[in-house]
């Protein structure tokens, strides 16, 4: 609606035809000077940018992606060394350290934020009064106060090594991080995901094959606990099988680091929490809005048609709420993504901070290091706000 | 009641009005409708009332009972026999005070940083009291003059008198007011232009605004203040190479009116057809129509949403700090880890004071937001 709006702006049709002519003839010379405006300035830039970066003995291009990076990182999930690893590597172990403290954020920051958001709808009104002000403290302080505070106040005031507390189960946890045991797969393991697989593929056919047969017959048909049994029971049956070959290394507390185990870095921690505990308000609110949004009217029906109060929120209550939270919610996660490259504050080695941080202070091409990083926040939204399209295309209401 | 003869019920006088039952009114009501309905409700309700006890305990005894609210070093605040466990170190807060306010700015010339404080309450009053008197000569004020004041305040103008000061010298809150200052003087006008820019049926001008709407809120905020910081000074010649703190500035008003330009868009677009068609049959030319009919009403519908956009761009001037410049947020962290006052406690009051001072700011101007919208609903009432 808001475009029809837009193109009727100008009083276009009711000109005689000499004065729209004269307008054309003036919008195309705007149309001009704009671009060599922008041209102008743009070449302006760039030879500037020539001739400085020339004065500074600074390379251009992106030569520099093969060279050996000859710096740590703190965490990676690929092989990664300082003496044997190119740029081109860190920025992939930046890339997916990214995508490691993004997805988890969103995982946490949707199941906080859910719950957040029906605890402020709450009949009772102390845990909605709890919910609004955790609401309200959250979102009017800034993120990276938040940040800081948990990184430095908490996670840094933990034990040092040698006070080290020992978990139950074998693992430590000191102002250097969480070290917990390291799984070991045996030989046999690959059965055992071989047979998640199936139990989760045989799960979902089920799950069609009932859906189908309710629409049919209109009896439904219960098969939650069976589908939990296809996805659990399998796997276990097979790890029973194949003489459990699973094992845990435990982390030994040295003298001066903890050796063996998985650790999770302070900073990956307080990362995570900060982003979870932030964005989980902004959802909580988006998830609030979203269950008001559907009329009261709405459940009063289904109730009159004899739905129960369970059925009546998975059937008509949730899927016209998710209709109003899911673009919202995908603004948010955006936020978050974006918001994950404040690790640059701590020191959590993620794109922003291994690529705009370190790979910029060596190689000095500064052009060229933003320009990649920015292109990768920008292909990240662009790709997310296509999928919010196909997803609004979907549950768009077809209407007569 | 009587029984009449031919077997009908008469009520010959009105019943006895009984009170409510005790339990569904009053306050005893009011407690078990919203805290004890059920079982399930009763054991929420003592959860959280526990936590809450929980909380507010340790919170009052941390920040009031056992804070120390004076001292001259780090010795105050270590635990000692008088006071075991220490609360909150306001001590190093009054002693750093004036550093979190004006940064290193010349004690000689605080009163000039004060008094640009009290301009800009002023210009802030009468632009967000909305039934304030002239308000348009209240926005020429917060949009020319105060800007133009400001500058020959803050830096300095030698010809009158003020000494220069540079740049690198301000800090704390005054450096967070002036990002955040400079980010809504310039973020609003700009903003609009992008709007019209977005809706324009030039294709040049609109292809221009979506690009630069799409990529800068397509990208950390971060990365836009390292492109003003360290790729700006690669695109001018070297000798007007900008100060560090101005190009701060540039990246936060780039960075706020692309969100601008989308909440005015949406502003826009709430204006009914209507108004334009009237607009046009009154024979008002495009750009009349858009000042006198068309912006006042966008405007006043998405004020809230302005105001929204305001805190958001409030709490990210925070992000100044990843290039260097000293805000508040920045003279915390440098403060609190001076050996002098190092101790466990520093940290979290140095922390809790900035959060305070955010919070305050934020959460006033969301209450005028919402005010705001009331007001608004209220109008739009029949």
């Amino acid at each position: 609606m808001a475009e029809t709006v837009n193109n009727g702006s100008r009083p276009t049709s009711s000109r005689p035809t000499s004065s729209r002519r004269a307008r054309r003839s003036r919008d195309i010379a705007l149309q001009l000077a704009l671009l060599a405006v922008v041209g102008g300035v743009a070449y302006a830039a760039i030879v500037n940018a020539a001739q400085n970066l020339a004065h500074a003995h600074i390379a251009s291009g992106f030569g520099f992606w093969n060279n050996t990076a000859g710096f740590d990182i703190s965490q990676t999930l690929i092989d990664y060394s300082a003496s044997a690893s190119t740029f081109g590597r860190a920025f992939w172990v930046g890339l997916l350290n990214t995508l490691l403290i993004a997805s988890l954020g969103i995982v946490l920051a949707t199941v906080l934020g859910f719950v957040v958001g029906l605890a402020r709808l709450s009949r009772n009104w102390l845990v909605a009064k709890v919910a609004c002000a955790y609401v309200e403290a959250i979102r009017n302080v800034p993120l990276l106060l938040q940040l800081l505070f948990w990184y430095n106040a908490v996670l840094k005031s933990l034990p040092e090594l040698r006070a080290s507390v020992t978990l139950p189960g074998g693992g430590f946890l000191n102002n250097r991080g969480l070290f917990l045991p390291r799984p070991e797969f045996g030989p046999g393991f690959g059965y055992v995901s071989i047979a998640l697989a199936i139990g989760i593929a045989a799960s979902i056919s089920l799950r069609v094959w009932s859906r189908r047969r309710q629409e049919r017959t209109g009896a439904p048909v219960r098969v939650a606990w069976l589908a939990l049994g296809l996805i659990a029971g399998p796997p276990l049956v097979v790890f029973a099988l194949a003489g459990a070959p699973l094992s845990f290394s435990l982390p030994q507390l040295g003298r001066f680091n903890v050796l063996g185990g998985v650790e999770i870095l302070p900073e990956f921690a307080a990362l995570l929490v900060a982003l979870s505990v932030y964005t989980a308000a902004f959802i909580a609110e988006v998830v609030r809005a979203g269950v008001l949004a559907v009329p009261h009217g709405q459940t009063e029906a289904a109730q009159a048609l004899g739905l129960r109060p369970r059925a009546t929120l998975r059937l008509v209550v949730v899927p016209q709420a998710m209709r109003v939270i899911v673009p919202p919610l995908t603004s948010q996660y955006l936020n978050l993504i974006k918001n994950s490259s404040l690790a640059v504050a701590i020191g959590y080695p993620d794109l922003f901070q291994v690529f705009a941080g370190s790979v910029l202070n060596i190689t000095g091409q500064a052009v060229e290091v933003i320009a990649i990083t920015m292109a990768v926040y920008l292909a990240i939204s662009l790709v997310a706000s296509l999928l919010m399209n196909i997803y609004g295309q979907t549950v768009a209401v077809v209407e007569r | 009641m009587a029984r009449a003869a031919d077997g009908f019920y008469l009520r010959a006088a009105p019943a006895e009005r009984r009170p409510p039952p005790a339990a569904r009114a009053g306050a005893i009501g009011w407690l078990r409708a919203n805290l004890f309905s059920s079982p399930g409700n009763v054991a929420l309700t003592l959860v959280c009332a526990i936590f809450i006890a929980w909380t507010a305990a340790h919170v009052l005894r941390f920040f009031v009972l056992d804070a120390v609210w004076s001292g001259a070093d780090r010795e105050a605040c270590l635990a000692s026999p008088a006071n075991p466990e220490p609360g909150a170190c306001w001590a190093f807060v009054r002693v750093w005070l004036s550093y979190f306010v004006y940064g290193f700015y010349p004690i000689g010339a605080r009163w000039r940083v004060d008094l640009f404080f009290l301009a800009l309450a002023f210009g802030i009053a009468w632009l967000a009291w909305l039934a304030a008197p002239r308000r348009d000569i209240g926005a020429f004020y917060f949009f020319i003059v105060l800007p133009i004041l400001s500058f020959f305040l803050l830096s300095g103008a030698p010809l009158i008198g003020l000494s220069a000061v540079p740049t690198s010298l301000w800090g704390g809150i005054l450096v967070t007011i002036v990002v955040a200052t400079v980010g809504i003087v310039a973020s609003l006008p700009l903003g609009i232009v992008l709007a019209f820019g977005r809706r324009s049926d030039i294709a040049v001008v609109k292809f221009f605004s979506v690009t630069f709407i799409e990529f800068v809120r397509g990208v950390p905020m971060i990365t836009v203040l390292f492109m003003a910081s360290v790729m700006l000074p690669l695109f001018v010649p070297e000798r007007f190479t900008p100060d560090k703190l101005l190009r701060a500035l540039i990246g936060v008003a780039l960075f706020a009116s692309a969100y601008m330009a989308e909440v005015v868009r949406g502003g826009l677009a709430a204006v009914p057809r209507g108004q334009y068609e009237a607009a046009q049959a009154l024979g008002l030319p495009y750009w009349r129509m858009t000042a006198l009919v068309i912006l006042p009403q966008a405007l006043r519908v998405t004020l809230p949403n302005i105001v929204n956009t305001f805190i958001g761009l409030f709490k990210d001037t925070t992000l100044v700090f990843v290039v260097g410049i000293f805000d508040f947020l920045r003279t915390i962290e440098a403060a609190r880890v001076d050996p002098h006052w190092a101790t466990p406690v520093t940290s979290v009051t140095g922390y809790a004071f900035a959060a305070v001072f955010y919070f305050l700011c934020c959460y006033a101007m969301s209450r005028y937001a919402r005010g705001v919208e009331t007001r608004l609903a209220r109008a739009h009432r029949r």
